[in-house]
Parts: structure tokens; C-alpha cells; sequence
């Protein structure tokens, strides 16, 4: 009798000690709330900021110190957390980020693109609050494409701002390698001039088109742009409302093409990240790359002269669109440091801040305002495009469509990239858009 | 302040124990059930608690950033969508494939270099070494070395142009030697058209069901890597049959051949079983070497289950289907390890 009142107190023990080694895990939570709060009213000097991006390669690190520059002119005194985890398209940094918001540790802003990676990710799961307020008072309002606020827009409440705008759909090629071969490029492409060219590339022993896609959303990107230089803006956007099929005759007519465009490819595609693809093309061992105009910064470090050792086009067939893969910035929900981001948030719609920031990035200032002066060929180019052509979103960067659908694209284009079986990949896009909830 | 009360009650209590026979405060069981307690509970929370929570996100409707644990209508829905797969039909060719070469290399590599250690040749201590150093290597440093060496246009091919392999070879009007390593994404001995007789649904797979050519090179690094594991353990293996053994076998008239083929590798048998038991599961789990390496391969060629539960939980945020995957590979790992644990205590027993 004795002995069992003996176990059970030391049982009652053992689980409050249990209870009192579990409370620390809650407790920091609840006595870090009141210590942020104190901090945040001094942060207008000093306090901290943490930027969470995928920006590591020489240039994009370059553009983003242009954009903490900009900060320190608000706020000299403030520590920078640069939270930049390195992998090509963030997917590295994404894996992160997911598992830091789940558990309740959010960075105070970090890079997002726009549409569905921001509404249907972040907004809808509620990791974000809106800065509605600052499209007032900075005068956003009256300077950023509508279009592109659209995109970030929900039951009026505006949930980022954009430093820059990529262009996804062009083709880089080596003018020298053209020039030998007495080839020139006129001022856009269609497909049956690619071809025609392509096959005068290899002809002369060299590889039409650089492809590195061993992260494989370069490969992805590629059919993408085939995808919108065949069946047009318009069709290519009702893809994304489920107003057209996946398995629609124009659709499959772009996968025919595109495995056409496979077989102009370098074989050892699968092994060389995009960069190297570049690298590749800049060497003279292949000569056209379809990629967005992050490249651009590639040819710009390495020394290249525009319409010298490079010129660019638009992706076969897309003169006229402008498949956007915009970067922009948020503010968290609970962000541990509200008011030094809101002041970053400022710099990064900045007309200076994206001055600075976006000719050493490769795009063009979302702003519409800013001084084309101090752009060079290539950006005003761009920038000419933005202003007249169809806008149209990027799947391969997350905007068009949910995170599972991208990943249902990269693995169909995986496979049919080997096997160019243009039925499987139209029903397995079939299948992934209708599971993904936006095609019927 | 507290160690003193607390002692005080104690040693009365054995005072007064002088006079009635001496029983402990709590019987020994009790006792080390107290002082297991709390690993039980952090076991059944952080591995239980969590494999059964892994299990229920594989049956519900969880598929974005939004928490979603309602339950999928029908209940294997989800294992029912993987297995349609045809990433996750290349995944289980690539694991058997993977396996197979990789066990087979680690094998022979690590008993030839155990025998000719045995055999006590030259500078065994130094070689022993040299072969054990792969091991101390973590996977994602050889994943990204032997990357390079494969490469197609910077790794072992090179190697070929400069010994004049190529050049003999295109002397005698072969083409040269260039193979593609892990970017060719050619599949052979295709078992599809073989299969599709006896289950006509096989003939309308996408996947072909044979031996994917890029899988090859890392079950090269993968068995470079853990050959050395194999020798180590063999070597201890052979350190604990004695002389007398070995003599006895040669005085009955064995080759030295025979002594190993027919005595000592017989012997070794209970460390050949734990080896397959550790490699097998090693090369179900494996994920950083094939991720550093090649990734998920041209075509999936190289994909493992690993990589198909981590791009789909952290990139594509489909978790219930991750974690069907997940669960998958837990059953495979556990259909190896069970049986395993199940023999040792009854050794025990």
C-alpha cells in the first residue's frame, strides 16, 4: 500500500518535470512578444531587418547590396540580415522559407514572385499582411503598371512591391558564331526561321541551342516559351482560367514543336546548371539560349558587348508578348522588425532604389517613371516591350499556377524531354491543372 | 536546500530498514522503467507520435501551404495517385537497379580488398587506411566530386583522349569511346514488352521498366564509397576465425582458394547478413549523393524515393502525397530491418 503511494508520487513527479521541460519551448515565444514590441518604437535608428532571398550569384548579389544601399539612406544605423540561400529559382530557399513560416519564424520580407507563388502561397495561408497603405503614401499608385498590382491585388488590399520585371521569353544567341556563318537575325524570329538557321548551325558541326537544365525548370522554361510562340498571349492566358485545354490541337502542336527544338539541343544538357549553358554560348560551342534576361547579367560580368559578342530576340514566335517574372518583396505577418521593413519596403519601390538595383539585375524597373537615360540598349528594349506588348505570366516562376502544378510541368517536360510522347505530356498537364483546381 | 530534505527521509528510512529486512525503495523494475521514462515518451512523441502522424497527412487532402487534414475520399487515394505515377514508377526501377549494382560493387570490392589485406601483401596498415578513407567522406562531398569525374566533356573522358584510347580506337574505325555517363537517358534490356504479355496493363506504361544507363555511375561512387565499410567489417570478420581453422582446412588438403571460398567466406556469413541489412537500407534511404551528383537524372533516370518525397513536400507542397511516399519507403526500410531485429533477439533470447 505503502509502496504504491510511493510510485504514484514519483510518477507525479517525473510529468510535472516532463510538464516543466516542455513549458520552455512555449515560454520564449511568449516572453519574446512584449521584448519586440518594446524594441519596435526605436527602430526608426538602428534595430534590425532580415531580407530573406535566392540571390547568391555575383550579379544578383551585386543588385541586392544596391537595394540594402538604399535602405541605409533611410535608417544608417540598422543591422542587415542578409538571409540569401543559394540554388537557381529559389528552390532551395522556398524549402526553407516554408519550414521557417510553419514554425512561426518568418523573415521580415522576402523575395516573392508575383501572382499565384504570392496570393495562392502566402496570402491564402495568411503568412502575409498588406501594405496597401504605402501604394498611397509613397505614390506607388500612380507609378506601378496596374497590370502587375493586379497580380498581388486581393479584396483591395495590395501584398508586395516589385523591384524589378524580368523578360522569360528571350533568345540570347553568339553574334560571332552567326557572323561566321554569314548568319543574321532579323528584328524578331519565327519558328520556321529558327529551324532554318538552326539547321545551318549544325550543319557547320555546332549545337544550335545551349540548354542546362539539371535543375530541369530551364528545360521547362524552354517549352514555355515554345508553348506562348505557338498558340499566342491570348490562348496561352486561358490556359491559366481553364478556357483552354491542355490537350487542345494548338497545344499539342507546340509540344510537337518543341520536341523539334529538343533535338537541336547540347547533349550534355542535363549535366550544365543555366549559367554554364551560357557559358557555353559565350564560348562559341552552341549558339542560341532561351532564357530570361537574368542572363543578360551573365554576358554583362563576363565582359560582353551588346550587338557585338551577343545579340538577343524575342523567343520564336513571341514577338509582341512579355512573359513577366517579376521579384518583389513582402511584409510578414508578425514580422519581428515592422518598421525597419516597412522603410525597406520603401526603398524597394524607390525610383533611386530601382535605378540601382536593376541594371546590375539584368531587368527593368517595375516603375514607370524612372530615367531610361541610365539604362543601356538591352534594358530600353525591354522596357519598349513592357510598354506595348501583352503581359503575360510565367508558370516556370510561379506565377501562372500553383506551386504543385509547376512541379507536375517540370516532371512531365522531365519525361518527355526522353521519351517526346506529345500524348502522355498533354494528359499528365490535363490531370495536373484540373487536380491543381483551376482547369475543369 | 532540496538534496538535504530529500536525503534526510532516505536515511532514516534505511535506519529504520536495520531492524526489518532490507527491500529497495522501488523494485529494480520499477526503477529502470522510471529512468527509461522519459526517452519512452520522447520516442513515442518524436517517432511514433510522428510516423502516425505522417500517415494521416498520406490520407488527407492536405496539398498547398494551407494545413488541410480532413481526410481523402477514397482512403488510399493518395497511394493510389503515386503509384500512377510514372516519376514514382522510375523511382522504384531506379531503387532496385541502384540496389542491386551497389550492393554487387560494395560486395566484391570490399571482400577482394579484405583477402588481399588478409593476405598480408605489402603495407597493409597504409592500404587499410587508404581504403577506409571514402567512408569518412560524407556523401555530399563525393556526390559533387564524382559529378565532375562523370561529367561528359571534363571527367574520365578526357582521361580516354589523353591515353589514346580514342585514338586507337578511331585508327581502327570504332567510333571513339565518349560515353554520355549520367546524362544519357537510354534505358536498356527494356523488360516492358516481356511484361506486357503476362499483364497487358504493363504495355501501356509510360516508363520503361529496364536498366537506366545513368543510374550506373552513381552506384560506381556510391560502392567506392562504402566498398571500404565492407572491407573494415570483413577484416574484423576475419580477425576472430583462428589460425588452427585455416591450418586445419590446409592440412586436409585445400588450395588457398579453397580455404576462402569453402572456409572463411562461409564463416563470415552473420557479417555478410548484418553488411546486406545496412547496405540495402542504406541504398533505399539514400538521397544526398544521388541530389549532389545528378539530381533526378535525364528523364528520371537517376530519381530516387528520396528526392520524389522532398521535391514534392518542399517544391510542389503536395505533403499528402510526400508523405504517402514517405510511408512507402518506411514499410520497404522496415521489410528489411524487421526481419533483421526479429533474428537477433531470438539470438539473443
Amino acid at each position: 500500500m505503502n509502496r504504491k503511494l510511493i510510485v504514484i508520487s514519483v510518477l507525479l513527479v517525473a510529468s510535472m518535470l516532463l510538464a516543466a521541460c516542455a513549458a520552455p519551448t512555449a515560454a520564449p515565444v511568449a516572453t519574446e512578444a512584449p521584448s519586440v514590441a518594446t524594441e519596435a518604437p526605436a527602430a526608426t535608428g538602428g534595430g534590425k531587418l532580415e531580407v530573406f532571398s535566392w540571390w547568391t550569384s555575383g550579379g544578383e548579389a551585386a543588385a541586392l547590396e544596391a537595394l540594402f544601399n538604399q535602405f541605409k539612406v533611410y535608417n544608417p544605423t540598422a543591422e542587415i540580415i542578409n538571409a540569401t540561400i543559394a540554388g537557381g529559382g529559389g528552390s532551395n530557399a522556398r524549402a526553407v522559407l516554408q519550414t521557417r513560416l510553419g514554425g512561426g519564424d518568418p523573415p521580415d520580407t522576402w523575395q516573392v514572385h508575383p501572382g499565384y507563388e504570392l496570393m495562392g502561397q502566402y496570402v491564402a495561408s495568411g503568412y502575409v499582411d498588406p501594405i496597401t497603405d504605402l501604394y498611397k503614401s509613397e505614390g506607388w499608385d500612380k507609378v506601378m503598371p496596374q497590370g502587375l498590382v493586379d497580380q498581388m491585388t486581393k479584396d483591395g488590399e495590395i501584398y508586395g512591391v516589385l523591384a524589378g520585371v524580368h523578360r522569360g521569353n528571350g533568345l540570347f544567341y553568339n553574334k560571332a558564331v552567326l557572323d561566321g556563318l554569314g548568319i543574321t537575325v532579323g528584328e524578331t524570329m519565327s519558328v520556321d526561321q529558327f529551324v532554318e538557321i538552326a539547321d545551318k548551325v549544325k550543319a557547320s558541326g555546332v549545337d544550335p541551342l545551349c540548354v542546362g537544365d539539371n535543375g530541369v525548370w530551364a528545360s521547362a522554361q524552354l517549352f514555355e516559351n515554345t508553348l506562348l510562340g505557338v498558340i499566342g498571349p491570348e490562348k496561352y492566358k486561358g490556359l491559366w482560367d481553364g478556357s483552354v485545354s491542355f490537350d487542345s490541337a494548338e497545344v499539342k502542336q507546340a509540344m510537337e514543336t518543341y520536341g523539334k527544338m529538343l533535338d537541336y539541343q547540347n547533349a550534355d544538357h542535363s549535366a550544365l546548371s543555366w549559367d554554364q549553358a551560357v557559358q557555353k554560348l559565350m564560348e562559341g560551342k552552341c549558339v542560341f539560349t532561351s532564357m530570361g534576361d537574368w542572363a543578360y547579367g551573365e554576358f554583362v560580368k563576363a565582359g560582353k558587348k551588346d550587338n557585338v559578342d551577343f545579340g538577343w530576340v524575342s523567343h520564336p514566335g513571341t514577338a509582341g508578348s512579355f512573359m513577366i517574372v517579376a521579384d518583389g518583396f513582402v511584409m510578414a505577418k508578425n514580422a519581428p522588425d515592422y518598421d525597419n521593413n516597412i522603410l525597406w519596403l520603401k526603398a524597394v519601390g524607390s525610383k533611386e532604389g530601382q535605378e540601382a538595383f536593376n541594371p546590375l539585375k539584368g531587368s527593368i524597373p517595375a516603375r514607370t517613371d524612372v530615367d531610361r537615360a541610365k539604362f543601356g540598349p538591352y534594358h530600353n528594349w525591354s522596357m519598349d516591350s513592357f510598354a506595348k506588348d501583352a503581359l503575360v505570366p510565367s508558370v516556370v516562376h510561379g506565377s501562372a499556377a500553383p506551386a504543385d502544378f509547376q512541379q507536375a510541368l517540370n516532371d512531365a517536360t522531365t519525361t518527355f524531354i526522353v521519351d517526346k510522347n506529345v500524348d502522355a505530356y498533354a494528359a499528365a498537364l490535363v490531370a495536373a491543372a484540373k487536380a491543381s483546381g483551376f482547369a475543369k | 536546500m532540496s538534496t538535504s530534505e530529500l536525503v534526510k527521509p532516505l536515511t532514516e528510512a534505511s535506519q529504520v530498514s536495520k531492524t526489518k529486512p532490507k527491500r529497495p525503495l522501488l523494485s529494480v523494475h520499477w526503477q529502470s522503467f522510471l529512468l527509461m521514462l522519459p526517452t519512452y515518451i520522447a520516442i513515442a512523441i518524436f517517432v511514433y507520435g510522428f510516423i502516425s502522424f505522417t500517415i494521416w497527412i498520406s490520407l488527407s487532402n492536405w496539398r498547398t501551404l494551407v494545413r488541410d487534414m480532413s481526410l481523402r475520399e477514397p482512403l488510399l487515394a493518395n497511394y493510389a495517385d503515386l503509384f500512377a505515377m510514372p516519376r514514382w514508377q522510375a523511382d522504384l526501377r531506379n531503387t532496385v537497379v541502384f540496389t542491386v549494382f551497389f550492393m554487387a560493387m560494395s560486395f566484391v570490392l570490399g571482400l577482394g580488398l579484405a583477402i588481399l589485406l588478409d593476405r598480408k601483401l605489402f603495407a597493409g596498415t597504409v592500404m587499410r587506411n587508404i581504403f577506409l578513407f571514402p567512408y569518412a567522406l560524407s556523401f555530399v562531398v563525393s556526390g559533387v566530386a564524382w559529378r565532375w569525374i562523370f561529367n561528359p566533356e571534363a571527367g574520365i573522358n578526357v582521361l580516354f583522349n589523353i591515353l589514346g584510347i580514342n585514338a586507337a580506337l578511331t585508327a581502327l574505325g570504332v567510333a571513339p569511346l565518349q560515353p554520355g555517363w549520367a546524362t544519357d537517358p537510354t534505358v536498356v534490356l527494356s523488360l516492358n514488352h516481356a511484361l506486357a504479355v503476362i499483364f497487358p496493363a504493363v504495355g501501356k506504361l509510360q516508363m520503361q521498366f529496364g536498366i537506366p544507363l545513368a543510374i550506373v555511375p552513381v552506384a560506381i561512387a556510391a560502392g567506392w564509397q562504402l566498398s571500404g565499410f565492407v572491407m573494415a567489417m570483413y577484416i574484423g570478420g576475419m580477425a576472430t576465425i583462428s589460425e588452427e581453422v585455416r591450418e586445419a582446412a590446409r592440412i586436409d588438403g585445400a588450395t588457398e582458394w579453397q580455404v576462402y571460398r569453402r572456409v572463411i567466406i562461409p564463416m563470415l556469413a552473420p557479417v555478410t547478413i548484418s553488411l546486406t541489412v545496412l547496405l540495402l537500407h542504406t541504398s533505399l534511404k539514400i538521397f544526398d549523393l544521388v541530389y549532389t551528383m545528378t539530381g533526378t537524372g535525364p528523364g528520371f533516370a537517376t530519381d530516387v524515393p528520396a528526392i520524389f518525397v522532398f521535391e514534392m513536400m518542399f517544391k510542389a507542397t503536395r505533403y499528402n502525397l510526400a508523405s504517402a511516399a514517405a510511408i512507402f519507403m518506411l514499410i520497404a526500410v522496415g521489410c528489411v530491418i524487421i526481419p533483421y531485429l526479429i533474428g537477433s533477439f531470438k539470438e539473443s533470447d
